[in-house]
């Protein structure tokens, strides 16, 4: 083996990664981050595409390169040199892997543990590495408070440093929709309203199927179940709309269930909650006023879906039946 | 080349078109105890239902051309994914890869006159037919349309009653029908390996057969349990997975995975045995480490049956078993890279005969290595929140099943065409097959990543406008798929009538089943077959100047 060629391979390997570095910070892949825990997500995503990166020009160059400077020759019907194995190669290409794979494993875990950041791991299996520290992850918690950094309202950094209680929310999921209730009010309502920088809890359950809540800005999902009780946590970071999608199959008009979730600032969201309440009180029943609200929010809703798919009203009227009192 | 013809057994002179079972194609549609005629019948049956679930795919792509639910109704699509991914997987690559490369070879391949249990054989392909026509025709009656999953209590409350319940009937034979082929293949390869030939002296196809029957073993009971309690809550009205009744939706997901993730291995497995076979053939090289290939086939079934639940970390799995379940899946990206190093490392410094089997062996690894990392990345925990149930879940599972299974197939299908039908496909349409499956595949699965990280949910009719200019380009490929499956039939089915004779061995193979006659003969060899030489040893004048980095032409 000379040395210009290991000079070449040396050059190959370095612009690979330099290619996969720059791809992974710069891949445009994800939509825009809504969230603290959004940001952890891409940062992590953004390591593992880098070494996916990495690893797939390398076997496409291998690949290549074989198929141009390996290509059997007119004529030659003679075989190739016989290598049945390399000690040091195969070394080198499982360590290399079970290093990687146990670095992003750690890294996961680090990630996933802020995520849950408030929720005690349920099954209390203690988690020693929970606590683990290591560069990835200073990274990423630098990154969270450079972005709580930026944000121009100072009170907001405050509201997020004192709320440590998060806001409760009870989301529930039917076919073919989503009906989010403001446990302390009476407030039912057919899209979801949060406020910036508090941390939101979002109790989920299902009346029928099994529906999953995701919101793709926040890079968070949950099924909603049938007789058991999920929930999703996180911190809004950045004001505006954003798609709720349900992500299990859940029937024939599964396309369509969604709702919007918008993300205002405190002040708007109190308004928005007094404005509701007001709603509330100024009518003779609450309860029934409740549910009819909800019902023809509902209506509408469904509405907008069921006339490009060609429902019957019939299936519409059907559909009330099966909403809470 | 030369030390093949001089170690080719020459004890026996061959007498190739007598008892050859094409001498008789009414054979084909017996219920024939010959492993060779129920392998091929085994492939040609899968590849009629890989046709028709691949029609379903286009119905599927040609809705999804536009955002609206505007094709098909929705009911309808739901059944059309539901139907595709049942056919794709237990109609056709379960059975194509185990039934039909598996009866096929593994009796050639360690000198064996069949199987251990003919009989079975032929009952267990039999099982088959039945079930796919019951599943397809389902379509005359409403047919399931909860998904390949099935997952309750939508499956239970669902409208289409009477096609679940088909569904159900249909995945239990054709479960049964894959215990019974992994019961014969694991006796045939440990009890009638011919005399002289230790489990090291197997080809690579014999041990990545053993460890898929092994998974088949272990995990089909599973699901065979899970669909007979489904099928009890849907016509019985138990509560097993009913939430109404006090039944628990999770369970029945903890005993689906178990089977489907080994499952994929089932899939997956067979084939890596399949390009360990061709890439040495093709390339003029051993095999770069055998051992270490053989034991990633044991390691990846071990590791494959404690993965199952990463298909649920939206499920409201505990914390732990999350962890737990990312660390084991996270695991098995050792064991598949240490496969695929070795099949690079087989290829390099060979003489590459870029001819169709070798075109779709290489296609197959670099198609591999996408679905194998957007994998990984998927093992990830937080990854998997955000991904799953998208239509980057999709591309990941395509680029396994398609681009690794469905090109792994169709290179065994190239490579051992000579040796099945005694004739040699036509090599300027494998090409063109070739490049119109690549081009179509990358065309229709690519984007697809994209499309589920921006937040397109899978198995929706109807989706945001904001997706419609990529899925059009995914639909365009998929059309070029669907197009290129043509050249394909054609060769293959002019090839198998009056295409070239093929001789006993084209490619100059080490392998035992190119010492016999090209269509072999009934029990496989006059007199008994001779080992004489390792499966991959090719090469061996040049033992000398081994070093893997040496310059080739040196």
């Amino acid at each position: 083996m000379n040395k210009s060629r290991i000079f070449s391979i040396a050059v190959g390997l370095s612009l690979i990664i330099i290619a996969s570095l720059w791809y992974g910070q710069n891949n445009g892949l994800l939509p825009e981050a809504a969230a603290t825990e959004a940001i952890l997500y891409d940062n992590l995503f953004n390591s593992l595409l880098t070494i996916a990166a990495a690893i797939f020009l390398i076997v496409q160059t291998i690949l290549i390169y074989s198929m141009i400077k390996f290509r059997r020759r007119a004529g030659d019907d003679t075989d190739g040199i016989p290598i049945h194995d390399n000690f040091l190669l195969e070394i080198i290409w499982t360590a290399v892997p079970t290093v990687l794979v146990i670095w992003v494993g750690i890294y996961s875990f680090d990630v996933y543990g802020v995520m849950q950041n408030g929720r005690p791991m349920s099954m209390g299996m203690g988690m020693p590495a929970m606590t683990h520290n290591h560069l990835g992850m200073e990274a990423a918690h630098a990154d969270m408070m450079n972005q709580m950094d930026q944000m121009e309202n100072s009170e907001l950094n405050t509201a997020v440093a004192s709320a440590s209680e998060p806001l409760n929310i009870d989301v529930q999921g039917m076919q073919f929709a989503w009906i989010f209730s403001y446990p302390g009010t009476e407030i039912q309502t057919a899209e979801l309203h949060v406020p910036i920088g508090r941390e939101i809890k979002l109790n989920l359950s299902a009346l029928d199927v099994i529906h999953a809540f995701w919101v793709p800005q926040f890079r968070l999902k949950q099924d909603t179940i049938p007789g058991m009780a999920t929930s999703i946590q996180f911190t809004p970071n950045k004001l505006g709309e954003y798609p709720i999608v349900c992500a299990e199959l859940c029937g024939s008009y599964h396309g369509g269930m969604r709702a919007q979730l918008f993300v205002d600032t405190p002040e708007d969201y109190e308004a928005w909650l007094v404005q509701e309440q007001e709603d509330l009180a100024s009518s003779n029943s609450k309860n029934a006023i409740a549910s009819t609200e909800i019902l023809s929010q509902h209506q509408q809703l469904l509405a907008a879906q069921t006339q490009k798919m060609g429902i019957s009203p019939e299936t519409l009227k059907s559909l009330p039946r099966t909403m809470p009192n | 080349m030369t030390q093949v013809i001089a170690q080719a057994p020459r004890a026996e002179s061959f007498e190739p078109d007598q008892n050859s079972p094409k001498s008789n194609w009414r054979e084909y549609f017996s219920f024939s105890l010959d492993h060779k005629v129920i392998g091929i019948q085994y492939l040609v049956t899968t590849f009629f239902f890989y046709l028709i679930g691949g029609a379903l795919a286009s119905v599927i792509r040609a809705e999804l051309a536009t955002p609206d639910s505007d094709l098909v109704a929705p009911e309808l699509y739901n059944g059309l994914f539901t139907i595709h991914g049942t056919v794709m997987i237990f109609l056709w690559i379960v059975p194509a890869v185990t039934g039909g490369f598996g009866n096929y070879l593994i009796p050639l391949m360690i000198g064996a006159r069949d199987m251990a249990f003919p009989k079975l054989n032929a009952i267990a392909f039999w099982m088959i037919p039945p079930a796919g026509v019951l599943l397809i025709s389902s379509f005359f009656y409403g047919p399931s349309s909860t998904g390949w999953t099935a997952y309750p209590p939508l499956s239970i409350l669902t409208d289409q009653h009477v096609g679940q319940a088909v569904w159900i009937a249909s995945i239990i034979i054709l479960g049964t029908s894959s215990i019974l082929g992994a019961v014969n293949f694991l006796v045939t390869i440990l009890a009638m390996r011919m005399p002289g030939m230790g489990m090291f002296d197997m080809p690579l196809f014999c041990w990545s057969m053993l460890s898929t029957s092994g998974l088949v073993l272990i995990a089909t009971p599973v699901l065979a349990g899970a669909m007979i309690l489904l099928g009890f809550d849907l016509l019985a009205g138990t509560a097993f997975f009913n939430p109404t009744g006090g039944g628990n939706p999770v369970v029945y997901q903890h005993l689906f995975w178990f089977y489907s993730h080994p499952a994929v291995y089932v899939m997956i497995l067979p084939v890596f045995g399949i390009i360990s076979e061709i890439l040495p053939v093709h390339s003029r090289k051993p095999i770069f480490g055998y051992k270490a290939i053989a034991y990633s086939s044991i390691i990846i079934c071990v590791l494959g049956l404690v993965v199952w639940a990463h298909h649920m970390f939206t499920s409201g799995t505990p914390n732990w078993l999350r962890i737990f379940f990312m660390i084991a899946t996270l695991l098995v990206a050792v064991p598949t890279g240490i496969k695929v190093f070795s099949w690079l490392a087989t290829l390099w410094g060979g003489k590459l005969r870029l001819e169709s089997p070798l075109l779709f062996a290489m296609g197959f690894i670099s198609m591999f290595v996408v679905g194998g990392l957007s994998g990984v990345m998927l093992g990830s925990v937080p990854v998997d929140i955000h991904l799953h149930d998208t239509y980057f879940i999709v591309a990941h599972f395509h680029y396994v099943l398609f681009g690794g299974s469905v090109f792994g197939i169709y290179a065994g299908i190239y490579h051992w065409f000579p040796k099945m039908t005694g004739k040699m496909l036509n090599e300027f349409w494998g090409k063109v097959h070739f490049f119109l499956t690549f081009v179509g595949f990358n065309l229709c699965f690519l984007p697809m990543h994209l499309l589920g990280l921006q937040g397109m949910p899978r198995r929706v009719s109807q989706y945001d406008p904001q997706f419609a200019s990529i899925n059009v380009i995914c639909t365009i490929g998929a059309f070029l798929l669907a197009i290129s499956t043509f050249p394909f039939l054609f060769n293959a089915i002019f090839s198998w009538i009056k295409g070239e004779k093929a001789t006993d061995n084209p490619w100059n193979g080490l392998t035992l089943e190119w010492t016999t006659s090209s269509p072999p003969i009934v029990e496989n060899w006059h007199g008994d077959p001779v080992l004489t030489t390792g499966p991959y040893d090719y090469g061996m004048e040049y033992a000398h100047e081994a070093d893997l980095l040496a310059e080739p032409s040196a």
